[in-house]
Order: C-alpha cells, then structure tokens, then sequence
C-alpha cells in the first residue's frame, strides 16, 4: 500500500545522505517493522512519509499515487501517524484527544465522527480512560490513547515511531498486541522500533536500516541472524531460539567480563 | 466533563451584563438604575444623558473590546505557541504597538494612522521576539521561558525606543505618551469603539474558524502534521491575527498587560479544552476583566484615575507566578 522508491534524502549541513536509495513496501494486513541502531534513518523516512523532510531522490506513494500530489488533510486520510514526539503542554479529556482524529475529516461532531471514535476507543481498549485528562495518564497509557487517536483517524495505515520506548514489559506487550490485531484487520501498519525481540515475533517482515540504507529486508528468519545483526550494530551478539515460544532473540554479548 | 453544564455560558453572558452595568452606574458621579433605565427610554435628563452616553458607554464598550481582544489574542497565542505563559504583552507584542503608535503620534501624523503605526510595530516586535527565541533554537523546546525572555528583551527595547522618542518633545506630548503607554480607555469615543469593534469582530471570527487547526497544533508540529495541518502556514496565519489583534487594542488603549495571560487561564481552569470554547470564554472574560479593572482604576482613588495597564498587572502578577511555578 504505501512504497518507498529508491527513496534519498539530505539534511542541509550535513554531510553524506540521511537515507540512501531505500525501497520497501508496506502491505495490508501485516505489520511491516523498519528497525536499525540509533541515527540509521529509521525517523527520517517517517518524517518523509510526513513530508516533514523533502525527498532529494526517488519517490514514496500511496497506492501508487505519489503522496507529493496528495493535499495534507487527504494523507492524512489514508494514513495516521503516531509520531515519535508529541506535546501535552494544555491538559485535555481523553475523549477530546481522540476526537482531534476528525480534523482531517472535518466532521467534527457528527454522528460518523462519534462513531470513528468510539469505535477506536474500544479497539485499543482505552474507555476506561476516557473522562481523564491525558496529563494524569501513565507512560503505557498514553501511547493506547495516541493508538485510539489514529485509529479514529480511520485510515488504512498506521505508522508508529517508537510506540513503545520507555514502556514496561506489560505495556509494552499490550501494545505489540493491539498493533497486531490492528494489523489482522487489514490495515497496513508500518513500525519503527528499536525492540528488535518483539519486532521479530510481531512483525511480517522487517527492513534492516544501517547508515541510511537496507542492510537486510526480509521475513524476521532472514533478518535475524548474528552475523548481519552484529555488522549491523557493530557489537558482538548471538541469536538463539527461545524454548518455550520458538520466538528469535538476540542477546548482546558483553565485551569484557 | 465541567465545561459541558449548559448554565456555564448564559451565566458568562449576564455576570459581562453585570459588569457593564456597574461600569456605566458607578463614577465619579453615580448613575442610578432608575435613571439607566431612562437612558435607554429616552428621557432622561439631559446632564445624565451627556454623562451615559457620551462618557461612560462608550467607555465601558471600548473596555469590553479591549478586553475581548486581549482575552481572544492571548488563548490564541498559547495554543499556536504551546506556551501557557505566551500573552501578547509579555511577547513584546504590545510594546512594538505603543513604539508605532508612539512614533506616527510624534510624527504628526493622523490620529486615523495609529493603528497602521501599531500594526507595523507589533508586526516588527513579532519577528524580533521569534527571532531571537529561533536564534537561541528554542521556540518551541522544552522550556517555554526562553521565549518569554526574548518577549522582556523585545520589549525592554520598545520601551527604551519610546523613552528616547519622547525625550524632546514638549511636557504635554510626553504626558499624554506616557498616560496612554500605561492604558487607559479614559478617552473613548463612539468612533473609537465602532474601528476597533470592528476589527476585533473580523479577527475573533478568523481566529475561531481556525480553532480546529489551533487545536492540532497544540501537539506538537509532528503530530499536527500527521492530522492533516499545513504546520508553518497555520501557525503564523494564527499568530499574525492574534498579534495584529493585540496592536489594535494598543491603537485604542494603550498598553493593557496580562489579560491575555490571566483569561485562558481561568478558561482552561474551568474545564475548557477545546480553543474553540477557550476562545469564546477568553472573550467574554476578558471583557468582564478589563472594564471591571477600569472600574477599579476610576473610583479606587478619586478623584485620579489609576492607570488601567497597572490595575491589570497588579492582577496579572500573581497568575504569571502561578504559570511559571507549573512549569517545575
């Protein structure tokens, strides 16, 4: 559904490519992870998705239309983003939050928008929540509201950068899960992470960024694997196969002892 | 949720009502409900009518508008800004108004020009306090102080400008310069209340057609490109009306500080949340504020009159500290 074509990109002063000749698909009804160590370009093809970044090469389109031709509330649309930053200076409900998702739709107050979000709210399971402000929310909580937020939103993609940093293991887990039932609904999710374990048991498919291009694009067999794993990180590591639930795991080595 | 209780806005409405009866009945002569009430027959005595009409509406109006504006800028420029501490006089906003104001005024110039003198200042002050803030690359980081500081240092400069302008001129010029420098609405006019009513109509309208933009941008300019807004467009077509609304009252009034600060804070403290219904309650509350602060500012020391800027900042000063403490 959404492809990036030989995709480039530059920041102004800085020297070498941010994102170098990078193309993957993302398709419906799986979770398509882009993972990488820290500054290999994983936000940066968000924030070109985003069109906060400008493409100094290739292409990035939407069911083959090229998302430059798309006005911004018509992107906004066809794909919701839960960005890697977002700010809660003003306190408002949880409720209210939620209902932000119609501004692309500019239907604000209507039956159809009092569906989208309830609808959404039970999906990420968030009801409980919903006559709380966002500032009382906890860390695990916050980021279903955001997942609620771009579900009402009601496109048929959802890109999330980094849903779960700084998440506990329960909640990190739950969303992993949410992400996956959202996934078997049909949308096409695309996902940056640094959970390498979770993405590996969650996500169909996995691009292995390293310095801004693909260093292995595959099903999470094919890309996890020690030696592209380890030239990847430049950290000795070894993968092995968890016994109880067969999910692959890499397990950084320490250097000295 | 609180702001949902229908009494909320009627009783918004009747307690502005309230006020405006108060500010036209109390004075250095008061007025009467009995004689108001002829006022509005029609016959009222002549020396009663002078005083309603002519002295006391138009100023409690002028009072209303200034503090609608003031009320409308302010809730405005704390969502664009994501800054509960934005206000357009602690911006420098105002004080690049009162240096055009002050300089078409020295100039000679028709009274009719001191809004485009305001206009010009504070769009001048705007990009100077942005500037600044950019150049320091924390417009929009995590400590919001930093461009409330480049807002002091802008209008540390305006004031500084204003000083050197009014150093030769003669007494009664600086007199009146200075008077108007510390707000006043002493010098209402019907005409004055019709060019700023209208401005402040045509802006308050612009401002609420965009509050659901407004709404988006408060999460930040990722997360409100990913809802559809066109980020930089938005934000500094908000920011200039709100800017360009603030110089309007400085035109009429002079330099009035902190209504913006102190309404949308008691907006949001009642349970509002969305900038549309912030805006609305900034309106009428700032209203009520400002003509119940020039109520103040006639009667606390007759037979002066106070300046109006500094019964508000008395007012302010204590909701700024309130502000700053929130931000840890």
């Amino acid at each position: 559904m959404i492809a990036f074509e030989s995709v480039r990109i530059a920041y102004p002063g800085q020297v070498g490519r941010a994102i170098d000749g990078v193309s993957f698909q993302v398709e419906r009804g799986m979770i398509t992870a882009v993972a990488g160590p820290n500054g290999s370009g994983k936000s940066t093809l968000v924030r070109a998705l985003l069109r906060r970044v400008p493409l100094a090469g290739g292409r990035i389109t939407i069911d083959e239309s090229p998302v430059d031709a798309l006005g911004a509330r018509a992107l906004a649309r066809r794909v919701a983003f839960v960005t890697q930053r977002e700010e809660t200076a003003f306190a408002r409900t949880v409720g209210d939050y939620v209902a932000l998702a119609r501004y692309p739709h500019g239907d604000a107050g209507t039956d159809a928008a009092r569906r989208a979000v309830e609808a959404a709210v039970v999906r990420a399971g968030v009801e409980p929540f919903l006559a709380r402000t966002i500032d009382t929310l906890s860390g695990g909580e916050w980021q279903r509201v955001r997942i609620a937020r771009a579900l009402a939103q009601e496109g048929d993609a959802l890109v999330l950068d980094e849903p779960t940093s700084f998440l506990d293991v329960a909640h990190e887990m739950l969303v992993f899960e949410l992400l996956a039932q959202i996934a078997a609904s049909g949308v096409a999710v695309l996902l940056v992470s640094h959970q390498l374990n979770l993405v590996a048991r969650f996500a169909s498919r996995i691009v292995l960024l390293h310095r801004g291009r693909i260093a292995v694009d595959g099903a999470p067999d094919v890309v996890m694997r020690g030696e592209v794993l380890e030239r990847v990180y430049e950290w000795p590591l070894v993968v092995s196969r968890d016994p109880a639930v067969g999910a692959l795991a890499l397990v950084p080595l320490r250097r000295h002892h | 949720m609180i702001a949902h209780r229908g009494w909320h806005w009627p009783a918004a409405l009747a307690g502005l009502v309230v006020v405006a009866i108060l500010g036209v009945a109390l004075g250095a002569v008061s007025i009467s409900l009995h004689d108001l009430a002829a006022v509005v027959r029609g016959d009222a005595p002549a020396s009663v009518r002078e005083i309603v009409l002519t002295l006391r509406a138009p100023r409690v109006v002028l009072a209303a508008l200034v503090g609608a504006a003031l009320g409308a800028s302010g809730s405005t420029m704390q969502a664009t800004l994501r800054n509960p501490l934005a206000e357009p006089y602690l911006l420098g906003v105002s004080g690049g108004a009162a240096v055009g104001a002050v300089g078409a005024m020295l100039l000679r110039l028709p009274a009719a020009s001191w809004p485009i003198g305001a206009f010009v200042g504070a769009a001048v002050a705007v990009a100077l306090a942005l500037g600044v803030a950019r150049g320091t690359s924390m417009l929009r980081a995590a400590d919001p102080r930093t461009l409330l500081m480049a807002g002091v240092v802008v209008g540390a400069l305006a004031n500084a400008v204003v000083m050197i302008a009014l150093a030769n001129v003669p007494p009664e010029t600086v007199r009146g310069a200075l008077w108007w420098m510390m707000g006043s609405v002493g010098d209402a006019t019907w005409t004055s209340v019709a060019w700023l009513g209208a401005y402040a109509l045509i802006a308050i309208i612009a401002l609420l057609t965009q509050a659901p933009t407004i709404d988006a941008l408060t999460l930040g300019d990722e997360a409100a490109a990913g809802l559809g807004v066109r980020v930089e467009r938005a934000t500094a077509q908000a920011f200039l009306t709100a800017a360009l609304l603030a110089a309007a009252t400085v035109a009429a009034a002079g330099l009035v500080g902190f209504v913006g600060l102190i309404v949308p804070y008691l907006a949001r403290g009642a349970g509002l949340s969305r900038q549309r219904e912030i805006l609305l309650a900034s309106v009428i509350v700032g209203a009520m504020l400002v003509i119940a602060a020039d109520l103040v500012a006639r009667i606390a020391t007759p037979p002066s009159e106070l300046p109006l800027g500094a019964v508000t900042a008395v007012l302010g000063v204590p909701f700024f500290l309130v502000q700053l403490r929130r931000l840890r």
